[in-house]
């Protein structure tokens, strides 16, 4: 089955065409690792597929996706468990305990460190339960333990079926396709 | 997230800008106003009967400048945090968000602001049943100003100096409510009320669609 199918993408952005003619299509199982130079437009193809871009020309059609980009989108004088439960996700005590936030459960948000304001993301994405997941350089501020962790669960997540489009200029473990942006 | 109902989404938005102002922030408006309520009487002078006839219009006006504090709290702070972005990957319309948010809103300025104006009707001299009219002509009108709050905090989030531009932008939108708002708190037999709240649901109806639009238009 099909996720994401995206046909003929264009986007411009402050008068600059960044790609056009983009294809882009994701089965179940696959993986996409979107890389290019700074500026090549990799975090707005995400966003793009997000559908919180609009393309200059082209269509997207996806399934339902859940995001981990910049934004926390957390609220910061909240403990950390009842912050995530906002967003209802149907696994987050699984989320929780696979990146090792259980212990973080009470701690206000506004306390995180970087790295683990980054695994409260990725676990959003996780308990969400959508098959697509879009990923915004999600290695930044993980440390070696973070970044298995999140390794292990996109390989669980395409075996049951889920699809995963990273933008990354750091290298992702497992086997991924690479789309290459800015030639 | 996608599976869950818009429904239980618009009241957890809701329930999440009640928790959020009743902490603290949702107070300022409440004594803003009082304030703007005891000066006008050191500004005018105490004479009774003058204070008694222009006390409606400035518990207006005094509702009127409260509604513009909140206004850089309410959809900007969100924007920024990637809030908005994440409701909508739950498949939620942006006017559906702004409906929460102006509920939310509401809940927070509407009830605080009605007892307020209790202890400001007395500080402007407004008598029993004129301080009865002020208080149905501020209960119709405070969705309003919580609506135009939301959409106006929509319309500039993002924008460099936004609360300043807020207040240019909201104060000539209010104009008709003002003057059907404060006629109402004057004269029973009017139809000023019902006019008041004419535009007071074309407002709290057609807000929503406006905050949505804009909230899309700020994404970059």
């Amino acid at each position: 089955m099909t996720l994401l199918r995206a046909e003929g993408l264009a986007l411009v952005r402050g008068q600059r065409l960044l790609f056009e003619g983009l294809d882009l299509s994701l089965q179940q199982g696959e993986a996409l690792h979107i890389v290019g130079p700074n500026g090549s437009g990799k975090s707005s193809l995400i966003r793009l597929v997000a559908g919180l871009l609009k393309p200059a020309a082209g269509r997207i059609e996806r399934a339902d996706a859940a995001l981990a980009d910049e934004g926390l989108a957390l609220d910061r004088e909240l403990p950390l468990l009842r912050a995530l439960a906002f967003w209802n996700g149907p696994r987050l005590a699984d989320a929780l305990n696979i990146f090792d936030l259980d212990r973080l459960a009470d701690v206000p948000v506004r306390l995180l460190s970087t790295g683990q304001a980054k695994r409260a993301r990725l676990a959003r994405v996780m308990a969400s339960g959508t098959p697509l997941w879009l990923f915004d350089e999600p290695l930044n501020g993980l440390d070696k333990d973070g970044a298995g962790q999140l390794a292990a669960v996109i390989a669980a997540h395409r075996d049951k079926g889920g699809a995963v489009l990273a933008a990354s200029h750091l290298p992702m473990a497992g086997e991924w396709r690479t789309l290459e942006l800015g030639n | 997230m996608a599976n869950a109902g818009v429904g239980q989404l618009i009241g957890a938005i809701a329930w999440r800008e009640i928790r959020r102002g009743l902490t603290g922030a949702a107070w300022l408006p409440v004594a803003f106003f009082l304030l703007v309520a005891t000066i006008v009487p050191f500004a005018v002078g105490p004479d009774a009967r003058l204070l008694a006839r222009i006390g409606g219009g400035t518990l207006w006006i005094a509702a009127l400048t409260a509604a513009l504090l909140p206004i850089e709290r309410l959809i900007e702070p969100d924007r920024a945090d990637g809030v908005l972005d994440q409701l909508a990957l739950t498949g939620m319309a942006e006017e559906a968000v702004g409906a929460a948010k102006i509920i939310g809103h509401w809940l927070t300025f509407g009830p605080l602001l009605l007892i307020a104006a209790v202890p400001a009707s007395f500080l402007v001299g407004l008598d029993g049943a004129a301080l009865g009219r002020s208080l149905i002509s501020l209960a119709v009108g405070t969705p309003a100003l919580a609506a135009l709050a939301v959409g106006v905090a929509a319309l500039t989030a993002g924008l460099p100096r936004a609360g300043s531009l807020a207040g240019l932008l909201l104060m000539p939108i209010a104009v008709p409510l003002v003057i059907f708002g404060a006629a109402a708190t004057g004269d029973g037999e009017s139809s000023a009320l019902k006019l008041e709240a004419a535009v007071a649901l074309m407002t709290v109806a057609g807000a929503p669609f406006v905050t949505g639009a804009a909230i899309r238009a700020s994404r970059t």
